[in-house]
């Protein structure tokens, strides 16, 4: 952190910051109240990054103008953001995050694609980069085509990598080799050369500069793969985040100007949710999934092994799984099939093929009917669903390395690189990105999760109010406490939790005994036959209520089968989502007139939507 | 949000477009400063490597990897058919004789003496970079390509594929809504880029296959018919490189959507020229858009483009750009500063509209329309 930065953090009563989306650009403003910082207005507008505008600070301006009007202060003077401020006027800290222009675009290379390939993309996805693409020797294309590739894609950086320490020198070479051919131009602006990121065999470091540095900007950082046994990800993550200020976002258009009003750097959108994921499951000891479903990506974050004195942190983003820009490639991805298998309706093919075409052409728009509504939830749910498969195949252990297995592990079916995401660990699931955020209904989020996550035994579900977690990551690095008072009180709404028994039965026989307590509530009992969804009441969520459940013989709640569980949880504004659908596997009914059926009697179970009478 | 969406495209009859035209390799560039180009002319060239082959001759000929330099009976560097014998071993008193192939043509390039192995280089594939567009030649990018600069009309396309193409424009319909029947299309629209109306079908785009027509420019497209033109589900538009015979270029969206009106009237006053057409697209950020580009021959003119600000007013011309009116065109007469309730329960800013085709009154929200005039 800047001493700019601390020396405004110190102290401050106005706190602004914005996150420019690839299609919207967020304002928030938090005040220093009696009962401590507090969110007092929002605003938002269109991204001006691109043509005809080709200027972010536009849409920050009409942004901060919609809560100077919500707030009546005067935060903008002589169009840029007042900071610091005056006692009547502006701000007395302001801070960025960016995802705009697509955010940070990466190609990253390695040697073989599953291990140097595969550390190289962590470090990227864990900077906040979008990976573009890996290139490795092995990758089964030919010289030229990794060659057009790179001018193809024109990344905003390239991470190079590839080796351990002390080894082959001539074939990190060869890949270095391949990037001067390419003598790849960076995306934004022609004015500067493209950053390299060098983090591979240290023996090859001087060789890599010599070729590279002619055409591009070479940084070379310790080898984020020193030996086949360790990653070592943190300097090549450090540089990426750097040379992302200093490089890419400076080209940005307008981005020079934005850096301009704040002391603190500006922050990759992913780079400060993930911060507030890690901070949250750490604090509170919990197994956190975090998921943010913009228009162009959806970000996965995950928390696992809490309990463990160092947890598992991963991060993945789906760079073409979103809601708009990205939302054909969800229905290419899902298939038709499975978008349609969560709307209660018929659906002409042709009108909705039409339609989800135009709302990628034209990112912005927004459901004026209920139809389309649910249809856009329906989509959501599969890109989420997809997203998290991304997550889990990626969030695994090191591979490469020769280690003893024990012999359950050599009996079961994985290959000894399991995924770390254990869905009866996982405590709480916290949803961000606009579709979850500002869905109508709080219990429209909340189901769209359960539906693409599937979660088992019993898990809390919370979503970003105002799709603000992001602002707060960056505002976390300069001042924690504002952070974190503001993530408790305004960002993090509790919706409630869901319970989910493992197992499948028959429709309609016994599946579980749900039994809720709280304050200023009177006990409710419920059994809940399978095949069905159940709404039980929850105290608010500054209270404590407390969840016994006793699973029937064949159903499993995570205590084992049959065996009850019971736990204190906060309330919500949602309640508890009892989901007796079934577990490994769940199934929705083949026939459309059946699975019509069962979607609204769980949307009515629910409360979903609006009922026609 | 206050503002309407606006995809930001060019519709202008005087641009100055400069276009960089690159080999993927370094190779020769085959234009001057000054050159005066038409599309087809090849400004640069080069020959990618071939294929590099690896053929075990230690193994096939079950001789020691040292003595395979000995066994080649063509030297290094030789040309040799596919087919053709490239080493070859004899056993005991000349008996028993073992030879080897070469499994492509080529050349010899290597030989290994540890591992046995001779490595055979398949021959170069040529490349070669034309000009794309009509113009001039402004830069020389030393052994990769030059840049082009031209004067004309410029028509940015809110979606296409396709790669590069050119010929001469044919308006065979009526008007900005028609729709052009396949039977509208005639031998003499071979080489032509033609456009189409409010939508171009599947069938019309058969039919142009077959013709030889060069490009389509259209209204809209069902998503259907673009599946089965590309023989899969398109995911990411970024488009460009597809090889379907044909260029599309679209300028409104998917269905059938008529013609803005300036895009009408800026292709219909030039049909018979000589236009250059690229499908390729990226929807992202640095977002790359599909192009018409007119040439003028007369060259002089300053850029004259019509761009809308993005900001709504009472009077504004709006275009609806998603259901239940999509495509409808009307006029703002009143924008409330309070949020409005959707049928969806969502609180957003809405504006209401007149549309111009029956008069019709309604409320949709803001960021349901697109600005196409002041």
């Amino acid at each position: 952190m800047s001493a700019g930065a601390d020396e405004a953090a110190n102290g401050a009563r106005f706190i602004l910051a914005t996150d420019c989306g690839s299609t919207t650009t967020k304002a928030v403003l938090i005040q220093h109240r009696d009962d401590g910082y507090r969110l007092v207005a929002r605003g938002e507008a269109p991204t001006t990054v691109e043509a005809p505008f080709e200027d972010v600070t536009r849409g920050v301006l009409n942004a901060v103008r919609e809560v100077e009007e919500a707030v009546g202060r005067d935060l903008i003077e002589d169009d840029r953001i007042l900071s610091p401020g005056r006692q009547d006027a502006g701000v007395d800290l302001y801070a960025s995050t960016s995802s705009a222009g697509g955010g940070l675009q990466m190609m990253v290379s390695g040697l073989v694609l599953q291990m140097t390939g595969e550390s190289a993309q962590r470090a990227a996805l864990g900077a906040g980069a979008i990976v573009m693409d890996v290139i490795a020797l092995n990758d089964g294309r030919r010289t030229h085509e990794k060659v057009q590739l790179l001018r193809r894609l024109r990344p905003d950086m390239i991470l190079l990598s590839g080796g351990t320490d002390g080894g082959d020198v001539r074939r990190v070479t060869e890949m270095a080799e391949i990037l001067a051919a390419a003598d790849p131009r960076a995306r934004l602006g022609t004015g500067y050369q493209l950053p390299v990121i060098y983090a591979g065999n240290r023996d090859a470091a001087d060789v890599v500069r010599g070729l590279l540095e002619p055409h591009t900007t070479v940084r070379a950082v310790a080898n984020l793969r020193p030996s086949l046994e360790r990653e070592n990800l943190s300097p090549a993550r450090d540089a990426i985040r750097e040379l992302f200020m200093e490089h890419v976002m400076a080209h940005a258009p307008g981005y020079r100007k934005l850096m301009s009003w704040s002391p603190v750097p500006i922050m990759p959108t992913p780079g400060a949710m993930g911060l507030i994921i890690d901070k949250v499951a750490r604090r509170d000891r919990i197994a956190v999934l975090g998921v943010d479903i913009g228009g162009a990506t959806t970000d996965v974050f995950s928390v696992f092994r809490a309990m463990e004195p160092e947890p598992v942190f991963h991060r993945t983003v789906s760079a073409n799984l979103g809601m708009s820009y990205s939302i054909a490639n969800v229905m290419a991805e899902a298939g038709l099939e499975n978008i349609l298998r969560w709307v209660p309706f018929a659906v002409e093919e042709g009108a909705l093929r039409n339609r989800i075409r135009n709302k990628m052409i034209r990112p912005t728009t927004i459901p004026q009917r209920l139809e389309d509504l649910i249809v856009e939830q329906a989509i959501a749910r599969e890109a989420l669903r997809l997203a998290f498969e991304q997550h889990r195949a990626l969030a695994v252990g090191l591979k490469g390395v020769q280690r003893e297995r024990t012999i359950s592990e050599a009996l079961s079916p994985t290959d000894g690189h399991g995924s770390v995401v254990d869905l009866l660990e996982l405590g709480l699931i916290v949803g961000s990105g606009g579709v979850l955020s500002h869905a109508p209904r709080r219990v429209q989020a909340a189901l769209m999760m359960v539906d693409a996550f599937l979660p088992e035994g019993l898990t809390l579900l919370a979503v970003d109010s105002i799709f603000m977690a992001p602002q707060l990551g960056v505002l976390w690095t300069v001042h924690e406490r504002a952070a974190s008072e503001v993530f408790d009180r305004d960002c993090l709404v509790r919706l409630g939790a869901v319970l989910a028994p493992i197992g499948t039965g028959r429709i309609g026989h016994p599946c579980l005994t749900v039994e809720v307590s709280g304050p200023d509530m009177a006990p409710v009992t419920r059994r809940v036959a399978f095949g069905d969804v159940v709404l039980l009441p929850l105290p608010p969520a500054s209270a404590v209520g407390r969840v016994s459940a006793v699973p029937e013989r064949g159903f499993d709640l995570g205590a084992g089968r049959g065996r009850p569980v019971s736990a204190r949880i906060p309330g919500g504004c949602v309640g508890l989502i009892v989901d007796a659908r079934g577990r490994r596997p769940f199934e929705l009914p083949s026939q459309a007139a059946a699975r019509i059926e069962r979607l609204r009697a769980w949307h009515h179970a629910l409360g979903a939507y609006p009922e026609r009478t | 949000m206050q503002q309407a969406y606006s995809p930001g495209l060019r519709v202008t009859t005087r641009a100055l477009v400069r276009r960089e035209r690159r080999l993927p390799l370094r190779g020769s560039v085959l234009a001057r400063v000054g050159d005066a180009v038409r599309p087809p002319d090849v400004i640069a060239r080069t020959e990618l490597p071939g294929n590099l082959q690896t053929i075990n001759v230690a193994l096939r000929l079950g001789v020691e990897p040292a003595r395979v330099a000995q066994m080649l009976v063509k030297p290094l560097g030789a040309d040799v058919r596919a087919g053709e014998v490239v080493a070859e071993a004899r056993g005991l008193l000349g008996l028993g004789r073992r030879r080897v192939a070469a499994p492509a043509g080529g050349y010899l390039e290597s030989v290994s003496p540890i591992s046995g192995q001779i490595t055979l280089r398949e021959p170069p594939l040529p490349v070669e970079v034309q000009a794309y567009v009509q113009g001039t030649v402004v830069e020389i990018l030393p052994d990769e390509g030059v840049v082009i600069e031209s004067r004309g009309a410029l028509l940015q396309g809110i979606f296409g594929v396709g790669g590069e193409t050119w010929g001469q424009l044919a308006v065979p319909v009526s008007s900005p809504d028609a729709e052009l029947s396949p039977a509208a299309l005639r031998a003499e629209h071979r080489g032509c880029v033609v456009v189409c109306g409010a939508r171009l079908s599947y069938e019309a785009v058969a039919r142009a296959r077959e013709l030889g027509v060069t490009a389509m420019i259209a209204g809209g497209l069902d998503d259907l018919d673009l599946r089965r033109l590309l023989g899969r589900e398109l995911g990411v538009a970024i488009t460009g490189a597809e090889e379907v015979g044909i260029t599309i270029v679209l300028t409104e969206g998917f269905g059938r959507m008529r013609m803005a009106d300036r895009a009408w009237e800026l292709l219909r006053a030039r049909a018979g020229r000589l236009v250059s057409v690229s499908g390729a697209t990226q929807i992202r950020a640095g977002v790359l858009r599909p192009e018409v580009l007119i040439p003028e021959t007369d060259g002089a003119g300053t850029e004259t483009e019509e761009r809308f600000g993005a900001t709504l007013a009472v009077g504004s011309l709006v275009r609806a750009i998603r259901e239940p009116y999509f495509g409808r065109i009307g006029r703002v007469v009143e924008l409330p500063s309070e949020l409005s309730r959707l049928e969806t329960e969502a609180m957003v800013k809405v504006l209401t509209l007149v549309f111009a085709d029956d008069g019709t009154r309604v409320r949709i929200p803001r960021a349901n329309v697109e600005i196409i005039g002041g």
